[in-house]
């Protein structure tokens, strides 16, 4: 089933889970990381990776999923593939201490 | 190439092999890799291990594919390090070797009966059912109906599923035809899957539990246990989200009164014996209590013993690595000793690299080793400013030294893996493997 990043990630674009991806899934603008399900193959090395939990594997497609689904495929469409680890930014890690992940 | 080249010899062409190129790709423009592979074939565990009922994440090889089409790159299969070539001859022909050759051996229990007749080990059955040549001519009677995994993580997991789905439904993968004839006439109906500790502490990932609570005709029963305190505060720690929902799935199991197969999960039993006259007739555990702190929770046996009656035992306690020669060891958790990929105590003014299953142990998934595999050649590429290259020679001599004819390179991949599928077509499955490296080289014909 499809894998999503959420809004954990915005705020604090850790990157961790691009130096997971087995074949170069994931795209990035200056706020956050998104999948593209076209090319993921769904086997989940990144949902461990990201230390604020943004990624998860869609199994119930509630209407909710379907709208991270369809943010995830469009703006993967536009933005350019990230395959390297960045600095994260350089309000991570309060967003991790808000989120409750510190 | 020039004087200037990098030359790279990687040993092992599975997930972390081609990463550690990969990573050499992106930040050296004059680089070369030689790829060494035993098998005629790339891509390792992801051919041999992965179960052949995921076949999307198969779909990773395009990006090995990628790479092996990449100029700076050469595949030399069919070439065992350490029987075809000594390591030693690697270190003084390259400027650097990267080993990357997995760990293929299995852990054993060492409990008295596990070498009856009717008890494998699970690294056996699955490079059988996936078509290794090493496995090819191992038998399984599936006549019993009842079988035991031991152990709880993915690859019980693989193995119970295998065992449990129906035959027909394997038919349209690319499982070895050897291996889905003999499903076909199993008579196995139900697995106790059982772990010493509990389903808090047991390693599936939910992807792979859920896979196991869905299989068509099976129903599935839990050991309902006492949930101890520790476990408790594991299961509230939101660093730990897998095994939380790891057990809202196992709360959530329903009776199928329909099923006609069974999987029974089992948790708290540490294995004591295999019974049995002349093969497999039961497994007798001892019931554990856990103990210590959250996330470091032991199993300690009690007095009690629980006997399940079967005809079948898997142990699926993990793999192990090998040494080869040349390289120091760490006999007792299976990897080649390092710090961040580079080998332990090891020249310090030449030294060698390793990464994937071999520097790690036996854990991650395929993406797992990508990361692992940048951490080790990030090591490498800090230790070059200054040196000098290997003469080109002793690369050459390395090359004539192989058996003539024998190295399978990717043009002689591109042709096993096109008869591969155009065999697969004929009957109905992605790919139909070569289940022996005679028949592999074969289809290379005379003039490879
Ligand atoms: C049964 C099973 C199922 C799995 N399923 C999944 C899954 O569904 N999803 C997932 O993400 N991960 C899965 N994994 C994990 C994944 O396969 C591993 O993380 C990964 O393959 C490890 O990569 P590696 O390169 O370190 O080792 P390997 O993949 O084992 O590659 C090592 C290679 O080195 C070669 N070699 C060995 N000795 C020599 C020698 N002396 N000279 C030359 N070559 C040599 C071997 O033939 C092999 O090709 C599974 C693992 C197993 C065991
Ligand atoms: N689909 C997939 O993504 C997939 C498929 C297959 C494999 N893989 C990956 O490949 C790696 C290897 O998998 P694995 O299943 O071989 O290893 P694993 O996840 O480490 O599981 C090993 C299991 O064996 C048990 N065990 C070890 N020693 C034992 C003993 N002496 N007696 C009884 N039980 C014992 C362990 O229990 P304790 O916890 O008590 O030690 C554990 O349940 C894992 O990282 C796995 O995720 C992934």
């Amino acid at each position: 089933m499809p894998h999503i990043v959420n809004d954990n990630c915005r705020l604090c674009l850790f990157t961790d889970c691009v130096e997971h991806c087995p074949v170069h899934c994931f795209h990035a603008d200056e706020e956050r990381t998104y999948i593209d399900p076209e090319v993921c193959i769904d086997c989940s090395a990144c949902v461990p990776a990201c230390p604020v939990q943004a990624i998860s594997e869609v199994v119930d497609f509630s209407e909710e999923e379907e709208r991270w689904i369809e943010l995830n495929r469009s703006f993967a469409q536009r933005l350019p593939v990230i395959s390297d680890k960045r600095s994260p930014l350089p309000t991570a890690e309060a967003q991790r201490e808000a989120l409750g992940f510190a | 190439m020039t004087a200037e080249t990098l030359n790279v010899a990687i040993v092992g062409s599975g997930p972390s092999g081609f990463y550690a190129a990969e990573a050499l790709f992106r930040d050296v423009e004059d680089v070369h890799v030689d790829m060494y592979e035993r098998l005629p074939t790339p891509f390792g565990l992801v051919r041999s291990g992965v179960a052949p009922d995921h076949p999307k994440l198969k779909d990773v090889t395009a990006v090995y594919a990628r790479l092996m089409a990449d100029p700076r790159f050469s595949f030399l299969g069919n070439v065992e390090v350490g029987r075809d070539v000594a390591l030693a001859s690697l270190r003084d022909a390259y400027d650097a070797v990267i080993l990357a050759y997995g760990a293929a051996g299995d852990r054993r229990l060492g409990i008295p009966g596990q070498d009856l007749a009717g008890c494998h080990s699970a690294t056996g059955f699955v490079g059988w059912y996936n078509g290794h040549p090493d496995h090819r001519d191992r038998a399984f009677d599936l006549s019993h109906e009842t079988a035991v995994v031991v152990g709880q993580g993915n690859v019980a997991a693989d193995v119970a599923r295998i065992l449990l789905q129906p035959a027909e439904d394997l038919a349209s993968t690319d499982i070895a035809a050897h291996a889905l004839d003999t499903l076909r006439r199993s008579r196995v109906r139900e697995v106790h899957l059982v772990g010493r500790r509990g389903p808090t502490q047991a390693r599936f990932t939910t992807k792979e539990l859920r896979g196991l609570t869905t299989i068509r005709g099976c129903a599935v029963t839990v050991d309902r246990t006492v949930m101890a305190e520790a476990c408790r505060l594991e299961l509230a720690d939101k660093r730990n989200p897998n095994a939380a929902k790891n057990i809202e799935l196992l709360d959530a199991v329903a009776a199928r009164p329909d099923a006609d197969r069974r999987l029974a999960l089992r948790f708290l039993l540490e294995p004591e014996a295999v019974i049995g006259a002349a093969r497999v007739e039961r497994m007798v555990f001892r019931r554990t209590r856990l103990s210590g702190p959250p996330f470091a929770q032991r199993a300690t046996a009690t007095e009690e013993r629980v006997a399940i009656e079967c005809g079948l035992v898997f142990t699926s306690i993990g793999y192990r690595g090998r040494p080869i020669e040349g390289v120091a060891f760490d006999e007792e958790r299976g990897v080649v000793p390092n710090e961040n990929g580079v080998v332990a105590s090891d020249d310090a003014a030449d030294p060698l690299y390793v990464t994937g299953w071999l520097k790690r142990g036996p854990t991650g998934i395929i993406g797992t080793n990508r990361a692992d595999s940048i951490e080790t050649v990030r090591q490498m590429l800090a230790h070059l400013p200054g040196r000098g290259r290997k003469p080109p020679a002793a690369r050459r001599a390395i090359h004539a030294s192989l058996p003539g004819g024998a190295v399978v390179d990717a043009q002689g991949w591109a042709q096993i893996d096109e008869a591969e599928r155009a065999e697969g077509i004929r009957a109905g499955k992605p790919r139909e493997k070569f289940v022996r490296v005679a028949d592999m080289l074969d289809c290379l014909g005379p003039s490879a």
